[in-house]
């Protein structure tokens, strides 16, 4: 999680992931950060995220991030 | 068969009593059948397009779901759990190999077939384009696509692909729909139930109201200023603007009324296509009120693709460790954004206009995209900018923006669409045009008082479903109310609406892309 939190500080510090559960509704995240977050995602757990995975449900919160990761490294597992 | 004809009226009359005079699914194969029934009055050569379209479709999204579901039984195996982390890696790598190369040779051969039919009838004019061959080619490769993601299990009954194909309200302009928003209520028959005959006839009402007595009646004035846009330059070139804009917007919402009101009568849900685009504040908004269905498919099944793609992430790397984090992270998008610009133009059409349309629309994007710290900080500086009147200007401004984008659907000459764009600045004119000039391009004093008294009536209707859907706020009105609001409309339609001996029915504007 901590490397999820990280790669998410660097694209919007000001936010409180912590608490922050509409990351794409509220429109923090936009197309720019939405590409550059999955690109560093897939280096960094070594996961393949296909464009399908990217819905809102997946990409609203820190904790839903998370969630997709560990799905992902399962069903790679 | 036209949305707008006695023939299409006729036909959904005898379609909606059948529907629910026939049992269970009986009503499914009814569809099927008037959907093909509609489908062909339009010309019986366009049954074979889409027939090829439903049959590559459904054997190919067999082929790949059964290459998918065959790799996931075989790991679930005790054969297939006995294999190393790798060996199951490399088979599960093998099937979706098998899948994508299944799901290419099928866009392959649809797309292919829509880039032949529509560049033959962008040359030659004896050779028509098949009724919404650019609607439902997108919509059956949303299939194909979701199937080979996993997300839609392939379908193994033919007919419900073929129907989810063909659904007749769909063919002609969209919305373009997704598998998964149709299915729960397309295969499902559903029971007689007042709600969903009334909201759908009402809707279907407003649709003819928006494309009878607006989009219509102002075609003849727009007709007129295109023909001749030497005589008609400067204040009839702004005038063209407004007009042409009025018209698109009302024939294409009308059309999309109609479409979802007429599955709605039946149950059917269909998703919306439009949220109020005329009220966005900048193009980006637009883009996400305007053809909402389209703008999703490109999203989905190309701009996020192209983005997280491998061969993207290479370049996002190399722009990345050249130009810096930042270039790193906007070229990708750029580029993304670029493809998919380019190809929603020629999907509109296959013509310099359309490709200019599109790629100025991504140029406009883009610029916005990083004028925004620029934009933060005006906002943060000037209280004004929050103010309502602000929103208003900048509702207005982005109109206008839409308003020149629009030309490029009028002519197909790419130089000729930026002099009427300049004319508009530098041909003068405004006098004789707003002088009386306006009343002599095929509109009467009647014409452009009746649209424009529709015109405030859409916008108003707008203006009220902000709150809460309009249909929904007329229920808690008392009945004699609402039969004076719907037979105000029915009226409005049979006496104002541009129909009848000696008008010729035109089709959507959208069928044409």
């Amino acid at each position: 999680m901590d490397d999820l939190l990280s790669i998410l500080n660097g694209l919007h510090p000001e936010v409180d992931y912590e608490t922050e559960d509409g990351l794409i509704d509220s429109g923090i995240l936009d197309s720019f950060d939405i590409v550059t977050l999955v690109t560093e995602i897939q280096d960094t757990f070594d996961v393949t995220l296909d464009a399908s995975d990217i819905v809102p449900e997946n990409f609203n919160s820190a904790g839903a991030i998370y969630a997709l990761i560990e799905k992902k490294q399962e069903e790679d597992a | 068969m036209l949305f707008t004809s006695y023939a299409f009226l006729g036909f959904l009359l005898i379609l909606f009593v059948l529907y629910y005079v026939l049992p269970g699914k009986a009503k499914i194969v009814l569809l099927l059948i008037a959907s093909y029934f509609f489908y062909l009055s339009s010309g019986l050569w366009g049954g074979i397009y889409i027939g090829v379209t439903t049959v590559t479709v459904y054997v190919f999204s067999l082929f790949i779901g059964r290459t998918l579901d065959g790799s996931k039984a075989f790991l679930s195996s005790p054969e297939g759990k006995a294999l190393s982390k790798d060996e199951k890696k490399l088979k599960k790598d093998q099937a979706k190999r098998k899948a994508t190369l299944f799901m290419a040779f099928c866009i392959m051969i649809n797309i292919g077939i829509l880039a032949v039919v529509k560049t033959l009838g962008t040359m030659r004019t004896d050779i028509l384009v098949p009724l919404g061959i650019s609607f439902y080619t997108l919509q059956s490769l949303s299939y194909l696509i979701d199937v080979k993601r996993g997300t839609e299990k392939a379908e193994k009954n033919i007919l419900k692909v073929a129907l989810f194909i063909s659904f007749f309200p769909l063919t002609v302009q969209g919305p373009i729909s997704r598998f998964s928003e149709l299915k729960d209520t397309l295969f499902v028959p559903h029971k007689f139930e007042w709600k969903n005959v009334s909201y759908g006839l009402t809707r279907m009402l407003f649709g003819y109201f928006k494309k009878l007595v607006i989009a219509d009646r102002l075609s003849a004035g727009v007709l007129t200023i295109i023909a001749d846009t030497g005589i008609y330059g400067g204040g009839y070139a702004f005038l063209l603007l407004i007009l042409y804009t009025a018209e698109l917007y009302a024939d294409f919402t009308g059309g999309i009324d109609i479409a979802i009101g007429a599955a709605e009568v039946m149950g059917i849900k269909v998703p919306e296509n439009f949220n109020c685009p005329y009220f966005s504040t900048s193009l980006k908004e637009y883009w996400r009120r305007w053809h909402i269905t389209m703008c999703n498919w490109f999203k989905n099944y190309v701009f996020y693709p192209v983005s997280i793609s491998k061969w993207m992430g290479k370049i996002k790397k190399f722009t990345g460790s050249h130009f810096g984090a930042y270039m790193g992270k906007r070229i990708p998008v750029y580029i993304s954004s670029f493809i998919v610009w380019f190809l929603t133009g020629i999907w509109h059409g296959i013509g310099w206009n359309f490709i200019t349309w599109g790629l100025l629309n991504f140029a406009i994007l883009m610029i916005s995209e990083e004028l925004e710290p620029l934009y933060d900080r005006f906002h943060k500086r000037f209280s004004f900018s929050n103010t309502f009147g602000y929103k208003v200007f900048m509702m207005i401004r982005t109109f206008i923006l839409i308003c020149f984008l629009n030309l490029f659907d009028c002519f197909s000459n790419v130089g000729q669409t930026f002099s009427v764009m300049g004319s508009v600045f530098t041909g003068g004119k405004y006098a004789e045009a707003f002088g009386g000039g306006i009343f002599e391009i095929g509109l009467s004093r009647a014409d452009l008082l009746i649209a424009g008294i529709a015109i405030i009536i859409v916008f108003l209707v707008s203006v009220f479903k902000q709150k809460a859907p309009v249909r929904d706020r007329m229920q808690n009105l008392p009945m004699w109310c609402r039969c004076i609001l719907i037979g105000g409309l029915f009226v409005a339609v049979i006496v104002f609406g541009t129909y009848g001996i000696g008008y010729d029915a035109s089709q959507f504007i959208y069928n044409r892309f």
